[in-house]
């Protein structure tokens, strides 16, 4: 006693002063608590009770409450707590049920003072009234919290939560009366001590246990509460409601959360499993804390600041054995390390995207284009004097925005539901969808198709005209299937790495406008090499249509520039397309040679010698009628090279119609990949019917078992409306039978077919049979019912 | 799908069975071939059929049961003997299903597959004949059937934490986890892991309850698949039913007559008593350690008799298991490594087990969760013919009880009152369907609390099958924890 009160005068000043320090535990902590003087911490656990003196430098060790040589379970302790008004008082929540308090002031080695067993199960929180002496509170696994007083030896009342375990109690710091107990189930209970017949208030605060609360030290009417679920919510108890005001989403579930003494919005909060970091966050800013002490090795039982009033140092205990006493400016704070940004599009398919200042400027060494809308619009943000994150001081905001057509995708939806994928002859399939490719405009689809056609179909049933119209149709079309490669496909891609590449296919040509039309003709030989075309009557065309190019050329460049304007600032998915490493390195090469060949004019002189090789090749094809495999690696660097493109469509496609003749040349993985990326992009577009029919027509069988998931059908009944819940024809609530045929009264349960108009219905063929001699609905509700 | 690649055995009619020599014996004085169904019909050999069907009329019950018999298109014998505790039914079709069917991160034939390995730990032909037909079904490999020679390296390396969870959990520690997750060909992800662990704790429990109801084999409905699923494996069906044909009007004097409704009334006469009592008598902390270690080591002469051990060469289900020899062994025995007692409250599934498993497979936490609350809560305040009776002792003796035999002790919990409440017989009934569950005979079944209805027998399984259930994943959970930090 003499030591304690030295020990008490010697920090009696207010400020307090300290580094961070540790000392080692011989066992796990499962609660810490602090004398009001701050000078001094108890540490509890299974194996250990005792209590330090925090010192400038160390911890000491000043005693040990744990005597006798084999300790009781008394003494372990779930929890425990120091009593703010009488520096001399402690209590503890044991394991087995029972409530010691503990008494400093007693001479002898056994500080033990009372002990109540009158709770059944673990005791898991004691709580002393703040400013009465001889209250304490306790809440228990078996459901009950008892109060009681100090001077008696019994409980003055016992409050039964009617429900499970208690997890937690907290007096209320300014309302004399009220104190808050949480519940395994996820509720918190608001108690009037007077009355333990029953709670004031109850209201569901999470899903699932709820382990801990605090009051806030100012503002009376704020609870914090944490649970299972990992959140942390404040609570506004002043109105009749409780009011969720703020919720803080951590990773893993909250064990203990209090509140930073003189900071309104702070808290402080440590989690029971997995996570060993202790996290002080601003519950206004609930993504990211505001400062992170990371020194525990296991999971943080405890922590309490060490002074009422003094914001800046924590103490914790762990599962490791170690009692920390942590300094505020020693702790991390992520919100350096992390970079915030923004994106965001809209309505329209604008896209603003806000970033660090910092960041973007560091980024890029080019310059916006003077004048031009893609100017990013820099903003200073004002800074909040109260705000404490000083670290966010100004951001850049870049809007991009596109013209409306541009990222139309109506051709995708057009080829996806004109598309013939089976049911007939390859040939005629091939003739279909070249047709529909054409029709829509694009050209080298079409090509594509009707080279298929020829590869796969075997040459000698060919007839030769058929040959020479395609031959005549693609020399005829031949400049528009160069502003599809520039325009469309850049465009239906819709990706901003698309939208990249186009950009400095752009800006090359407008450098060298000039030379453009070379430009051209060397970029169109690469683009059909890669959708093999037999160059012969290529080459032929591009000269023949020269003219034309120079026009389209210009019409290009005057279309396009307002198209794409998004700066080089945006492009964090520039490398996508050039360093992409899973494609074939011959195929990456074909890939890639627009671009080499669109910056680097030299590369022109080299197309002739290629073309010349594939002239070679496709003489070879009429001439010894090569089996259709032969082609197999050629077909499969395209389909390839389509998907690396974005045109997974033509990919899939391909795939189907061709089958079999080409399935054993592309990995499982591959197909599954195009497959899931096709039938995602047509379910956006809720194309249900053709996804389903992709679903059907492939042959990877994690794809067509999609087909079988969530086939549930849900139905209500047509008396009262009410969801049908086991049975398809009987209703669980008016027990009738829900749908009964018109005609003939009996339940259908199978094909059931209704009238839209006045919903009356039944067997198919009854229906059709009734409606052959009458137009009128066979119930006799007089509506003229149709069937078409 | 060919069934017929599955059986390695050349074809000739009585060689497409493995008999036990039991049957084999039966077979040779009965000159007949086929085995047939066990005498007993209906889904369980221990409960008269018209008990599990009786309640018909229940109306929450049938839509339970309607509603599984639309999802799974069967009504297996195990629901239909739990559907006389149909709100507990639902929440244990729900997380089966989810397990078994929904998202996870195992694919679903490796699902089946590893409930093949936990079923047949215990030798219970009748989930591993369920599971070979689902595993089949959701396009598994043939050749896995043949054993575990024939299964992929990193699915054999589940052997040795299904040994161990299957009867000794206590032993798991950090190195298992560390094994199975080291980087390599054939490690295992944590979600995976966790995954494999809840499967495997949850068929080593439902295995205890398939031998303690005395769940028959399935008589297939529909015949139309072809292939009858009791002769699909070459297992014997005898030892699903064990000796329950065994007439034993002589063994049940080994009892003692004891009035079955004098017995009640004492138990219950005990329950009141106790509730009385508590406060009054304060038991020292010695006293409670050595209520807890006496209860222990009572439960060690619990299971009396010797059995032959030969019993687990039987079937051949030991192809899907290693070791077979191993066995549970008293955790009061454990012997000088002296393991501590897992204490509960320092891992608690609520706090601790649901948190971990919930994180590393997401939303699986709920379900379990809500089955061990379903589980524990579950009351119609009845006892046999006594009805508004609190039994939350009695359940929380059973509940602790397996715990114990695990070697998990609850600070809060006086053991003495397992003593009081659980009388000899019903013991040797817990312990066995526990720990030995292939050995439970309808003998053991019907010689414990003869007054009560079947369905609080069954009730009693349910509770000793999640008891084990949470001590299985207890360890295995903290083991995966230790390995985190």
């Amino acid at each position: 006693m003499e030591k304690m009160a030295r020990v008490t005068t010697a920090l009696g000043g207010n400020t307090l002063t300290g580094r961070t320090m540790y000392c080692h535990l011989d066992a796990p902590a499962n609660a810490i608590s602090v004398c009001r003087d701050a000078a001094q911490v108890v540490v509890a656990g299974r194996n250990i009770f005792k209590i330090y003196a925090i010192e400038e430098e160390q911890f000491v060790e000043k005693l040990n409450l744990r005597v006798g040589r084999k300790p009781s379970l008394n003494f372990s302790c779930a929890d425990v707590v120091w009593h703010q008004m009488d520096e001399n008082l402690l209590a503890t929540a044991a394991t087995n049920g029972v409530v010691v308090t503990w008494n400093l002031g007693k001479p002898s080695r056994n500080k033990q003072d009372q002990l109540f067993t009158e709770h059944k199960r673990t005791v898991n929180k004691v709580c002393f009234h703040p400013t009465e002496a001889y209250m304490l509170l306790s809440g228990s696994q078996d459901g009950y919290m008892k109060c009681f007083d100090l001077r008696k030896k019994d409980s003055v009342s016992t409050f039964s939560g009617q429900s499970e375990s208690v997890r937690d109690v907290q007096f209320s710091i300014r309302d004399y009366f009220t104190f808050a107990a949480t519940f395994e189930n996820g509720n918190v209970q608001l108690w009037d001590i007077r009355r333990p017949d029953r709670y004031e208030r109850m209201f569901t605060a999470h899903n699932g246990p709820v382990f801990c609360c605090d009051w806030h030290p100012e503002d009376r009417g704020w609870l914090a509460t944490g649970g299972r679920d990992k959140m942390v919510k404040v609570w506004d108890m002043n109105t009749n409601r409780a009011k969720e005001i703020y919720c803080v989403q951590s990773i893993a579930s909250v064990a203990r959360v209090k509140w930073r003494p003189e900071c309104k919005h702070h808290l402080a909060t440590c989690s029971m499993m997995v996570d060993h970091n202790i996290y002080v966050w601003d519950v206004r800013r609930p993504y990211i804390p505001s400062a992170m002490f990371e020194e525990h090795r296991d999971v943080t039982t405890g922590i309490v600041w060490r002074h009422l009033h003094d914001p800046y140092f924590l103490l914790s205990g762990s599962k490791d054995s170690t009692l920390y006493q942590h300094i505020f400016k020693d702790a991390s704070q992520p919100i350096e390390r992390a970079n915030p940004e923004g994106l965001c599009y809209g309505l329209f398919g604008d896209l603003a995207f806000a970033a660090k200042e910092s960041l973007v400027t560091a980024d890029s060494n080019r310059k916006p284009y003077p004048g031009d809308r893609r100017h990013p619009i820099f903003f200073k943000r004002k800074l909040d004097p109260t705000e404490q994150f000083e670290s966010v001081s100004s951001s850049a905001l870049s809007v991009f925005e596109t013209e409306p057509d541009s990222s139309s995708m109506g051709w995708f939806v057009d080829t996806a539901r004109r598309y013939a994928l089976a049911g007939r002859s390859l040939a005629e399939l091939c003739d279909h969808n070249a047709k529909v490719a054409k029709e829509l405009s694009r050209n080298q689809v079409a090509q594509t198709w009707t080279m298929l056609r020829i590869i796969y179909c075997s040459p000698g049933t060919m007839p030769s005209a058929n040959l020479n119209h395609s031959i005549g149709k693609g020399s005829a079309s031949l400049p528009l299937m160069n502003s599809f490669n520039l325009k469309d496909m850049a465009s239906g891609m819709g990706s901003e790495a698309r939208l990249d590449w186009s950009k400095g296919e752009n800006r090359s040509e407008n450098i060298l406008l000039d030379s453009s039309a070379t430009l051209i003709t060397n970029d169109e030989n690469e683009e059909t090499e890669g959708s093999d075309v037999p160059a012969d009557y290529l080459l032929g065309d591009v000269e023949g249509d020269e003219d034309e190019l120079y026009l389209m050329d210009h019409e290009n460049a005057h279309t396009e520039e307002p198209e794409y304007v998004l700066p080089q600032e945006a492009f964090p998915l520039r490398h996508e397309i050039v360093d992409n490493p899973s494609g074939p390195d011959h195929l990456q090469d074909k890939a890639d040679s627009p671009h080499v060949s669109g910056n680097e004019a030299e590369t022109v002189s080299l197309t002739p010698v290629e073309s010349f090789s594939l002239i070679s090749i496709s003489h070879t094809l009429y001439e010894s009628r090569l089996p259709p495999d032969f082609f197999s690696a050629l077909v499969r660097d395209m389909l390839r090279f389509y998907a690396e493109q974005g045109d997974v469509q033509m990919a899939v496609s391909v795939l189907i119609v061709l089958g079999e003749r080409i399935r054993k040349e592309i990995d499982e993985q591959t197909q599954e990949h195009w497959y899931t990326s096709y039938i995602d992009l047509l379910q956006r577009f809720r194309l249900w019917n053709i996804s389903n029919q992709v679903i059907k027509l492939s042959t990877c069988r994690a794809i067509t078992c999609l087909n079988q998931a969530s086939t549930t059908l849900h139905v209500n009944c047509s008396n009262c409306k009410r969801p049908m819940s086991n049975k398809g024809w009987i209703c669980d609530r008016c027990r009738q039978c829900a749908s009964t045929c018109a005609v003939c009264h009996h339940v259908v349960k199978g094909l059931f077919v209704w009238c839209q108009g006045c919903s009356h219905g039944g067997h198919l063929q009854h229906i059709l049979k009734w409606l052959e001699s009458s137009t009128q609905c066979p119930a006799g509700c007089g509506h003229l019912c149709e069937y078409t | 799908m060919n069934r017929s690649s599955s059986s390695s055995t050349p074809a000739t009619a009585s060689a497409d069975y493995l008999l036990c020599t039991n049957c084999r014996k039966v077979l040779r004085k009965e000159k007949r071939i086929r085995v047939s169904q066990p005498s007993t019909r209906g889904p369980s050999a221990f409960i008269p059929e018209k008990e599990v069907v009786q309640a018909n009329t229940v109306d929450e019950r049938t839509n339970l049961l309607v509603e599984e018999y639309s999802t799974s298109g069967r009504l297996d014998n195990i629901t239909q003997v739990m559907s006389l505790h149909a709100q507990y039914l639902e929440s244990f079709l729900r997380s089966q299903f989810y397990m078994l069917r929904m998202d996870g991160p195992l694919p679903l034939p490796y699902r089946h597959y590893i409930a093949i390995m936990a079923a047949a730990r215990h030798q219970c032909s009748y989930l591993i004949n369920m599971h070979v037909d689902e595993f089949l079904k959701t396009g598994g490999i043939a050749e896995w059937l043949n054993g575990l020679e024939y299964v992929p390296q990193r699915l054999k390396n589940l052997n040795e934490i299904n040994k161990l969870l299957a009867h000794r959990p206590w032993l798991i520690t950090k190195d298992h986890i560390q094994k199975l997750v080291k980087t390599g060909e054939n490690n295992w992800s944590l979600p995976e892991l966790v995954h494999a662990v809840v499967l495997l704790a949850h068929y080593h429990a439902l295995a205890s309850f398939v031998f303690g109801s005395g769940i028959n084999p399935e008589r297939d409905p529909d015949t139309s698949n072809g292939f009858r699923l009791i002769s699909v494996n070459n297992f014997c069906v005898c030892d699903l039913a064990n000796d329950n044909n065994i007439e034993n009007a002589s063994l049940s004097s080994n009892f003692g007559i004891v009035d079955s409704l004098s017995e009640l009334e004492a138990l219950m006469e005990r329950m009141k008593r106790l509730q009385e009592e508590r406060e009054d008598e304060e038991a020292s902390q010695e006293e409670m350690t050595t209520r807890f270690e006496k209860e222990q080591k009572e439960s060690l002469f619990v299971v009396s008799r010797a059995f032959d051990d030969d019993i687990v060469s039987t079937s051949d289900v030991s192809r899907y298991i290693e070791d077979p020899g191993f066995g549970y062994k008293d955790f009061a025995r454990r012997g000088e490594d002296h393991l501590p007692t897992f204490r509960a409250q320092d891992y608690t599934w609520e706090n601790h087990g649901f948190s971990l498993v919930n994180r590393l497979y997401s939303d699986i936490g709920h379900l379990l969760d809500e089955k061990f609350r379903m589980v524990y809560n579950l009351t119609y305040n009845t006892m046999a013919t006594h009805e508004d009776v609190d039994t939350t002792m009695l359940r929380r003796a059973l509940f602790n009880y397996v715990h114990c035999m695990f070697g998990i002790r609850y600070d809060d919990y006086d053991y003495g009152e397992v003593n009081q409440l659980l009388e000899r017989s019903l013991k040797v009934y817990i312990k066995t369907v526990t720990c030995y569950p292939e050995r439970t005979t309808k003998r053991m079944y019907d010689s414990y609390w003869r007054q009560f209805k079947h369905s609080e027998k069954v009730h009693v399984n349910l509770l000793l099958m999640e008891a084990r259930m949470q001590a299985e994943l207890l360890y295995a959970l903290r083991a995966i924890t230790r390995h985190l930090t």
